[in-house]
């Protein structure tokens, strides 16, 4: 028994709820990439150990997977904070604004970036639990703000809209060069 | 002294005064935000910064840099929520002050102490030049080599209770680079068979998914907040006077600063929490720490502040970041194909000092700024934290876009933002993976080219300097497990789970 109890002291961590669920993941993942080693690099005979393609990877997934043993074992033999499940939802909410990321990324090749831009705002303000009126002019006001300063003043790579294609002559050039 | 002028030269042009004046005050205004960070806004900013001049881009990000850390101690002082993760200890004298009603005199002494450490680590940064000058090609393949891998060891030694898991992340890191074409021997290494992956994983999408994206998830799932900052009254410039009685502490403190910003994967906070104990166990009074003390503030605003000039020394006399923001930077030089290291000193000796001069002025600016902006400040941060979320969400869209229109670079950043998340939930550290990702590369590039001169596993420690860094190594290990065999041996109380409670800025 003396022998657990010190071997939990050893082992005692700053941890929050939801550790052990990442150190699971964290484990496994580990893992798996350490396994497809030898099929996911090369090994060329004759060359030098440290000059090998599959030196590094084996290198760093090897202490991964260790780190992450010793990383797991210490959740495991902490005390046990209520709330794991609770936390692992939050994890899987962030996916919900991953997708309107993307969402946003896919559509602005189509839709222009100035429209696209300030509907996203708009549409994601109001997911946000904003009703005011004031909070939504802020959304457009700053999104106009940002698509003017990267794209017509700092002329960041944007690609501009197909949308845009449609707009009578001067008006086209002009949205497809600043907007 | 014609380099010098060379330097001064760089900085009278528009461009270069404009990117400072924006850099340092969009800094503060960054710094002043609870929510968002220098990180946050490095990151996003970072492609924008490409398409301009080497030193325009570098003075606005180091401007960045440099001045979030004075716009932080705001709401740190007045609201006790720290503006960036590095004012965490500012807010532990600076809010009780706030609440004996000595907020005034809490600001007007962290901006003293914040410009008395940022000049002094400029002064020690300007000092040191001929030295590293001198030292600095003494340092070939395989000392660069050991000195990443000292940063390697460093940043995972460095987060004290959580070494397991910021050692499977920066692991993960150096993983994460060698993913793609292999350049020597051109085969693939964990690409899967997917094309996209053949040429890697880009830092700058991985950066902008740990640091902003995640950033943007992490307000937009928690409650809506809005910080209320109440503005103060009274002259700004009282604190220069307070600050001249303590002016051992605020020495002290940015020499802290600066010897620890110098070493890779410590940083601020190392600094911070070593001068403060200075300054707790030195002071006359030391039982007003944590309650309001004046030198506690000093110390911890002295130290963060000498950090950024001394973290430039590593990155430009040898191209090895020390933590996430020069790790950042350095792909502007790479970008623009000004390699940090030995050789810059001998060839761009001018954009050096022009890197000096922008730092002193931007300190300057910053301080003057403060004294007559203060309450507006307290005003622009009271930004309702959600919607904070959405505008980084936007922001994140031109970084990564930007880069080379890719909607995978777009789904890989957003999947390295819920990452990011879930780190910052648990409150593991996100520096070690970029730290891994860029040590990585440079480990595995310098050992490379080493190779062909070692005969035998000797040869790699034959030659002063990398003898010193490997002793270094051995010595920072046997120091870890003497303080890890020592503490098992004292059997500590129940510990602070919220001790590294700095991921979530």
């Amino acid at each position: 028994m003396s022998r657990v109890k010190t071997l939990q002291s050893l082992f005692k961590r700053y941890r929050r709820p939801g550790d052990i669920v990442f150190a699971w993941l964290i484990l496994i993942f580990s893992i798996f990439m350490l396994l497809q080693i030898g099929d996911q690099t090369a090994y060329k005979s004759g060359g030098k150990l440290f000059a090998q393609p599959r030196f590094w990877p084996a290198v760093s997934l090897g202490l991964m997977t260790v780190f992450a043993a010793f990383h797991l074992l210490g959740s495991a033999l902490s005390e046990r904070i209520e709330g794991r499940w609770r936390e692992v939802l939050s994890w899987l909410a962030a996916f919900e604004y991953a997708g309107w990321f993307i969402a946003y990324a896919a559509s602005v090749p189509y839709g222009g970036y100035l429209p696209t831009t300030v509907l996203f705002a708009v549409a994601l303000s109001l997911r946000a639990g904003y009703r005011s009126v004031r909070m939504l002019s802020a959304a457009i006001l700053s999104s106009i703000v940002i698509v003017v300063l990267f794209k017509a003043v700092l002329k960041v790579n944007l690609p501009s809209g197909l949308i845009y294609e449609t707009l009578p002559d001067g008006l086209r050039q002009f949205m497809l060069t600043y907007f | 002294m014609e380099n010098l002028y060379a330097g001064l030269e760089m900085l009278a042009r528009w461009d270069v005064v404009l990117a400072l004046f924006v850099g340092s005050i969009g800094g503060v205004i960054i710094g002043a935000i609870p929510g968002v960070g220098p990180a946050v806004a490095i990151a996003i900013l970072l492609p924008a910064t490409f398409s301009l001049d080497p030193i325009v881009g570098l003075t606005m990000l180091l401007g960045i840099y440099g001045s979030s850390m004075y716009g932080g101690a705001i709401p740190a002082i007045l609201i006790n929520t720290p503006g960036t993760a590095v004012n965490a200890l500012t807010s532990y004298d600076g809010y009780p002050m706030t609440q004996k009603g000595e907020g005034h005199r809490a600001l007007s002494l962290a901006y003293s102490a914040s410009f008395w450490g940022g000049i002094f680590g400029i002064g020690c940064l300007i000092l040191l030049s001929p030295v590293l000058a001198l030292i600095a090609p003494m340092f070939g393949s395989r000392e660069i080599f050991l000195a990443a891998l000292l940063g390697i060891i460093l940043v995972v030694l460095a987060h004290r209770g959580q070494i397991f898991a910021a050692g499977v992340l920066a692991m993960f890191g150096i993983f994460l680079q060698t993913v793609g074409l292999d350049a020597v021997t051109y085969t693939q290494r964990y690409t899967f068979g997917y094309s996209f992956l053949s040429s890697g994983i880009n830092l700058i999408v991985v950066v902008l998914g740990l640091f902003a994206l995640s950033q943007a998830f992490f307000l937009l799932t928690a409650p809506d907040n809005v910080p209320d900052a109440k503005s103060v009254q009274g002259k700004m410039t009282s604190g220069i006077k307070e600050l001249m009685k303590h002016k051992r502490v605020a020495t002290v403190a940015s020499a802290f600063g600066v010897v620890l910003g110098m070493i890779p994967g410590t940083g601020e906070f190392t600094a911070q929490f070593m001068s403060y104990t200075y300054a707790q166990k030195t002071s006359k009074n030391p039982e007003l720490f944590g309650k309001g003390s004046p030198e506690g503030l000093i110390a911890s605003e002295a130290a963060n502040n000498a950090v950024p000039a001394a973290a430039m020394i590593p990155l430009l006399a040898l191209g090895i970041p020390g933590e996430a923001l020069t790790a950042m930077m350095l792909s502007v030089f790479y970008v623009h194909n000004v390699i940090p290291g030995p050789q810059l000193f001998q060839n761009n000796i001018d954009l050096v000092y022009g890197l000096y001069f922008a730092l002193i002025l931007l300190n300057v600016i910053v301080m003057i700024f403060l004294l007559f902006s203060t309450n507006l400040l307290t005003k622009i941060i009271r930004v309702p934290t959600r919607f904070l979320g959405v505008m980084i969400l936007i922001l994140s869209f031109v970084g990564v876009y930007s880069l080379r229109n890719s909607l995978t670079d777009c789904m890989i950043s957003a999947a390295f933002g819920v990452l990011g998340l879930i780190l910052k939930r648990l409150n593991l550290p996100i520096v070690p993976i970029i730290l891994g990702m860029v040590l990585g590369g440079i480990m595995e590039i310098k050992l490379r080219s080493a190779m062909p001169r070692l005969k035998t596993p000797f040869d790699m420690i034959d030659r002063p300097i990398s003898f010193i860094l490997f002793a270094i190594i051995v010595l920072v290990l046997a120091v870890h497990l003497r303080t890890l065999i020592k503490e098992y041996r004292a059997q500590q109380g129940p510990e602070d789970h919220d001790l590294h409670d700095s991921q979530t800025r």
